[in-house]
Parts: C-alpha cells; structure tokens; sequence
C-alpha cells in the first residue's frame, strides 16, 4: 500500500516537474541539493529569486552567471 | 534464434503500417476512416525510432552514456541541470511545437490529405526528427552552443555571420505570418476578439498575483488563469450576441493589425513578469493539454475523412496558395516534417539538462516524431469536415466574393457540393457571422476541432463555444511568439547592429532597446500589414515566403551537421544528413526562384510587378489598389518580397559553399578536425 502511495507521489513530482520546466522552471529542490553540497560556502536564492533568476533567463538578454 | 524474435513484433507493426499506408494510399472514392492515418502514421513513427534512430545514435554519432555532458560537467542548477529524461522531453516539446504543425498540414489540405500525409511521414523520418537529434547531439558535445555559435565554430566566421542575419529575417517573417494567422481569425468576430483580448487583462492579473500575493505559486495562478479563459470565451458568447457590445468588438483587418503592432511593442518592453511570463503559462499549459485532448479525441470519434485524398488542385492551381506540388507542397507542409525553426530550440535550453548521451535520442528524434504527430492530427481535423466548407473558409474574397451564394457558386464549380445553407449553417454553428475567406488554417483547424469536440462533448449546442476554444487556444500561443520573439529578434537586432554601431549593443539601455524593438517591430508589422491588404488573402504570398524560410534554415542545420560528421571522420555515414539536406535545398531553391521569376503572377512576385507596371502605365487600376499612389506601392512591395526571397536563395547558397569547402578540407585531414568538448575535460567555460 505504501509502495503505491510512494509510487504516486513520485509520478506526482515528476509531473510537477515537467510542467515547470515547460515554461523553463527547473527544479527548486535540485537547486538547493547542488548548492548545498557543491557551494556550501555561498547563499543560495530564495525560492521567489530564484523565479525571479530563471524568468530573465528565459526571456532576459544576457545570461544569469555561472556559478 | 531469439534474436529474429526480438525483431517480431517490430515486423507485425511495420506490417499493419503498411496495410494502414496502403488502405490510405489506395482509397479512390470511397471515405476512409481518420483511424487510417493514425494507425500508419503512428506504426511509421515506432518502426523508425526502434530501427533508424538507434542506427543513427550507434553508428554515426556512436553516443556514449559514460561521457559526462555539459549538465554534468557545468552543473550549477540553474542553467545546466542534470534532468530526467521524461522531463527534459516534455520541456523540448513545449518548446517546439508551435503553430507551423497546426497550420501547415490544414493549408496543404487543397490538394487532398494523401500527398501532405506521404510528406509528413517520409519528411520527419528522413529529414525533421535527424535535423533535431543532429543539432541537439552536436550542440550538447560543445556544451550547448547556439546554432550561430556552432556554425561560427565549424564553418567559419563569415557564414556565422550570414546565418545569424538569416536568422532574423527568418525570425520577421514568421511573426508577420503568425500575426496574420491570428488577424484572418479575429476579423469581423467580437466572440472571438473579445476573448483573446480578455487574455490580456488576465494574464496582467496573473503576473500581479504571481508577484505580490502569492509569488511564486505557478500551478495555483494557471488553474485559476484557465477558468478565467473559460469565463472569458462563455462571456464572449454574450458579448457578441449583445447590440451594445458587440460593434465595440467588431474590428477590421486593418485595425486589428495596428492593434497588434502596438500591442507587439508595449508587450516587449514592459517587464516580463508583468505580462510575458503569465501569458506563458497560460499557452503553454493550454496548448500542450489541447493537443492530447484532440489525440484522445480523434481516437474516441474516429471521424471520417470528407476531403478526397487526391483533389485536382494537385495541378497547382489551388485557390489556398499558388504553385504546383512540387515544390510547395514541401514548403507549405514545414514544422511537422521538417522544421528549421527547431535547430534553434535543440541548440538552446534543452542540451544544457541532458543527464545522459543516450537521452538525446528519445529527446530529439522522439520529441519531433511527436510534433510530427500534431501535424497528422491537424491534416484530420481539416480534412474531416466538409470539402465545400473548407474551400469556403481558405480561397480569397478575391475567387469567392463576399455572399454565401456567390461562394457556393464558385465552390459548385470546381466540383465540391456546397449549397449556401450548408455555409450560413455552419457560420451560425460556430457563433460567427461569416465563415468566407478566413485564410490562415486556424478558423478551419478550429471548426474541424470543434466538430470533433463536440461529438464528445455537448453536441452541436456546444459547437460554438469549442470552436472560440480552439481559436484561443491558437490565438494565445501565437501571440505569446509574437511577444517572445520581438524580444528575441530585438537582441538579435542589437547583437548585429552593435557590429557598426557599438551602444546599441549594450541591452540595458532604453535607446537601444526602444530603437531596435520598433525596428524589430516595425519590419513584422510592415509585411502583416501588406498581408493584410492582399486581395489574395496575404496568407498565399507569405505562408509560402515563410515556409521557403524555415526549410532554409533546415537546410542549413543539417548542412552544418554533415560537415561535422565530415569533421568527426564520419564522412561514410553522411549520407544521413547529406540526403535531407539535398532534398530540402532542391524544394527550397526551386521555389525561392520560383517565387521570384515564375511567369504565372500568382506565383512569381516580378510577374505580378509587372502586370501592376503595365497596369499603371496604361493608367489603370488593379484591385485591391484603389489609387495611382497604391499601386506604385502593390509595385514596391512585389520588388521587396523578390528581394527577401533572392535573399534566402543567397544565404543558403553561400552556407553551401562554404560547408563544402569544410567538408573538402576535412577530408584532407587525416585526423579529426572537429571541435568537441573533450571526452573527460572538466574545464569550466568563463562565463560567456
């Protein structure tokens, strides 16, 4: 029963996901994970920058920094 | 032994879509069912991704699932995301289908579904789905350049510069196009403008609620974004049945067109989370929901196909655009078999997320088999409804006049029953006035839609409200090009003017954007609003303009993906590109002097200057021009799309010469030349 349920809310995120990244969101989560192991040193965005970051990727001129 | 049964059920498939193909191909007469076409064009679609594309990503690309990619190496997650491949599939689809698919196949519809079916297949097997797995392969091996980038890199920097200019002249005619397309649907129609202009004012109510009550909260804003669309398209049912309103709502073609131009400029200057961004979702959501509906839909109905395969406009004397199916046929028929507009999306987001090499062949060549699909889907929905009526809703006012009689006569007489009952009839049914002369695909995709949908749903009484749906749905997604791509086409502007004249490079400034965004606008605007004019219906003379545009940059895609192959030392497999890249030029070059030199006015644009010069001289005057002044301009216009279209001929022409010249050196060689990204090198590009 639970695996079901896991199984679900795994589809679930990934649907999430997709729909997001359709209209060029990538994952929060994956975000935060990378930063947290990669640059521990550095602030990560909010959630709300973070929005803010990939709409001027998406339609902005010039690219968001590389890290 | 096992592995002939392996290849078992790939046989039975590859069977029954021959049968399919077959029973398509050999109707004469008799109606088939739309199930056909989805059965063959889905058993093609399986057999060559199981066969083709896995030979192309062994053999000629020889993918490696171990060499890590530049979401890997330059993970930063943001822009280079390691992404599941289902995912990263559903984004590179959003990306690419747009409304080529949709409009293409139901224009190519005059000549019968058989010969644009034939096309779609063999062209997204060959051609269309190589293209985007090609440039999506290189790109993601030079960590996700774009394709002026790569041709810079691989061909040398003058033809860099020459397809970057391509490019944007490309960029400006499918706007103009796409802008007509929406202009056609909304004349004279206040449901149908009254509900895309109430997308507006709901999606800046989006944008505000995404910023400052609820930021961030995507999902929530586009569920409550897509009742308000519904409420906008029931409240257009009112607005249109209204004596009030209604006139206010009543526009001509002209005024729509200086509506839209303005509306181009102000949309891509205000921020983006203001209007751009909402507008986003909102089609995006829209537009990938509609076309499974429609999938599902066409399944469940299982119409009949009403259009004869064959008509007798295969002779190129078709009223919905001019020119013998050789060649236009392959350039009215663009996205859904081969697209050049998608080298640009397999070379921009979607290589930065890759996870894994093997990814890219469900990505590239699935995702366009899967855009190929829509195509199939909108040749259905045009070619189940009557002949009669859709002949009605394509030819010019020009052929058919202005009654429903005077239509019927002429419809009548190319051999398609119509009587004027059948064509008020179905203006009443779909809440319109007129259905005459809406040129342009999305009114007759829309009534094909809508008859589909309403076998399902409502029935007839609901027919009205899912043709406006439909119209939406099409209307909404062109728009959101129009806005993104003014603002794309104003920083490529910037990009080439900055060459002779450094600040208007610079992006943040207003003078610099003001100036290149009315120039971006200006150029779409000018040839929306020559198309609008046309007596021919403008559609006739710039949909093949566009479609000449786009197989170019196709063209060019793969020309750049042969000399890569020839770079890799590939040379004996290039062939895979080599072959669509022959066939698309040949179509392309041949109608591109087709479209300048043809003697037939109707088809060659100094023909038809020429015919206005003799008229003006002799001092009369042609329609739709009015006066001597008009008619030096009908004059003007016909040299400058002569112009843009010698343009094209030239711009493939010296790509050619110079991936020859490429390919020859590389040859030479004896070693590879070309420029990969190291198989383990980690080293971080500055960021650039």
């Amino acid at each position: 029963m639970s695996g079901l349920k896991s199984n679900l809310s795994r589809f679930r995120g990934y649907f999430e996901q997709t729909a997001k990244l359709m209209v060029g969101v990538p994952d929060y989560d994956t975000y935060l994970e990378h930063m947290r192991t990669r640059h521990p040193d550095q602030p990560a965005m909010t959630y709300t920058e973070f929005l803010d970051n990939r709409l001027q990727a998406r339609y902005g001129a010039g690219k968001a920094g590389c890290c | 032994m096992p592995r002939i049964l392996n290849h078992a059920p790939w046989l039975v498939l590859a069977v029954l879509g021959a049968f399919a193909l077959g029973t398509v191909a050999l109707a004469r007469g008799e109606t088939i069912n739309a199930l056909w076409l989805v059965v063959a064009a889905v058993c093609t679609y399986l057999v060559s991704y199981r066969y083709y594309s896995l030979f192309i990503a062994t053999r000629v690309m020889r993918l490696d699932p171990a060499r890590p990619t530049p979401a890997v190496r330059h993970n930063d997650g943001l822009d280079y995301v390691p992404t599941n491949q289902y995912v990263l599939f559903g984004h590179h689809f959003a990306a690419i289908a747009g409304a080529g698919p949709l409009v293409g196949p139901v224009l190519a519809a005059q000549m019968g579904y058989l010969p644009g079916m034939l096309w779609i297949l063999a062209g997204v097997v060959v051609a269309g789905a190589v293209q985007d797995f090609m440039i999506l392969f290189v790109s993601m091996r030079r960590d996700g350049r774009s394709l002026g980038e790569l041709i810079k890199a691989e061909l040398g920097d003058i033809p860099g510069v020459i397809a970057l200019f391509g490019t944007f002249m490309i960029m400006v005619i499918i706007l103009a196009v796409l802008a007509l397309v929406v202009v056609k649907a909304l004349t004279n129609s206040p449901w149908g403008f009254f509900t895309v202009a109430a997308t507006v004012p709901i999606a800046l109510f989006m944008g505000v609620y995404m910023r400052f009550i609820r930021p961030g909260r995507i999902g929530e804003i586009s569920i409550i974004g897509f009742f308000l669309l519904i409420a906008a398209i029931l409240l257009g049912g009112q607005v249109a049945q209204s004596e009030t309103w209604a006139p206010v709502f009543t526009l001509t073609g002209i005024q729509i067109t200086w509506i839209l131009i303005g509306y181009g400029f102000v949309a891509s200057v205000l921020p983006v989370w203001l209007l751009l961004a909402p507008r986003d979702y909102l089609s995006t959501f829209l537009k990938v929901g509609t076309i499974v509906m429609l999938a599902l839909c066409i399944l469940l109905v299982a119409p009949p196909m009403k259009m004869p395969s064959v008509t007798r406009f295969i002779d190129g004397t078709g009223p919905v655009w001019s020119g013998s199916l050789f060649p236009f046929l392959f350039i009215t028929i663009a996205c859904g078999a081969v697209s050049g507009f998608h080298a640009l999306i397999s070379s921009g987001t979607t290589p930065k997320m890759v996870e894994n090499e093997l990814h890219t062949r469900f990505i590239g060549y699935g995702g366009m088999l899967t855009e190929s699909f829509v195509a199939v889907m909108a040749l259905v929905a045009a070619s189940c409804i009557e002949p009669g009526i859709y002949f009605a809703m394509n030819s010019p006012p020009a052929l058919l006049g202005t009654t429903a009689e005077s239509a019927a006569q002429v419809i009548n007489s190319w051999g398609f029953v119509i009587t004027p009952e059948m064509i008020t009839r179905t203006a009443q049914d779909v809440g319109e006035v007129s259905i005459l002369s809406r040129a342009g695909g999305a009114p007759t995709l829309a009534v094909g839609m809508a008859q589909i949908f309403s076998e399902l749903f409502g029935g007839k009484g609901m027919m009205a409200f899912w043709y406006h749906f439909a119209i939406l749905f099409e209307a909404l997604f062109i728009l959101t090009a129009v806005d993104a791509g003014t603002r794309a086409g104003r920083f490529m502007l910037q990009d080439l003017l900055g060459v002779f004249f450094k600040p208007l490079q610079r992006t943040a400034s207003w003078a610099g954007n003001l100036i290149a965004t009315g120039l971006c606008v200006a150029a779409w605007g000018y040839i929306l609003y020559q198309g609008v004019v046309d007596p021919l219906g403008g559609i006739n003379t710039f949909w093949p303009l566009f479609g000449i545009s786009n197989q170019m940059l196709a063209g060019i895609a793969l020309i750049l993906a042969t000399v890569v192959l020839f770079r890799m030392k590939r040379e004996r497999y290039a062939w895979v590109t080599m072959v669509p890249a022959a066939w698309l030029l040949i179509c392309t070059l041949t109608a591109g002097v087709q479209k300048v030199f043809h003697s037939n006015p109707a088809i060659g644009f100094l023909a038809h200057a020429e015919r206005f010069s003799t008229a003006a001289n002799e001092g009369r005057l042609l329609a739709p021009a009015t006066s001597m002044e008009q008619m030096r301009q009908v004059i003007f216009n016909d040299y400058l799309d002569a112009a843009l279209a010698s343009l094209f001929v030239l711009v493939v022409l010296a790509v050619l010469v110079f991936g020859v010249l490429s390919c020859l050196k590389a040859l030479r060689s004896d070693r590879p030349t070309t420029r990969e990204i190291p198989t383990g090198g980690a080293t971080a590009r500055a960021g650039d």
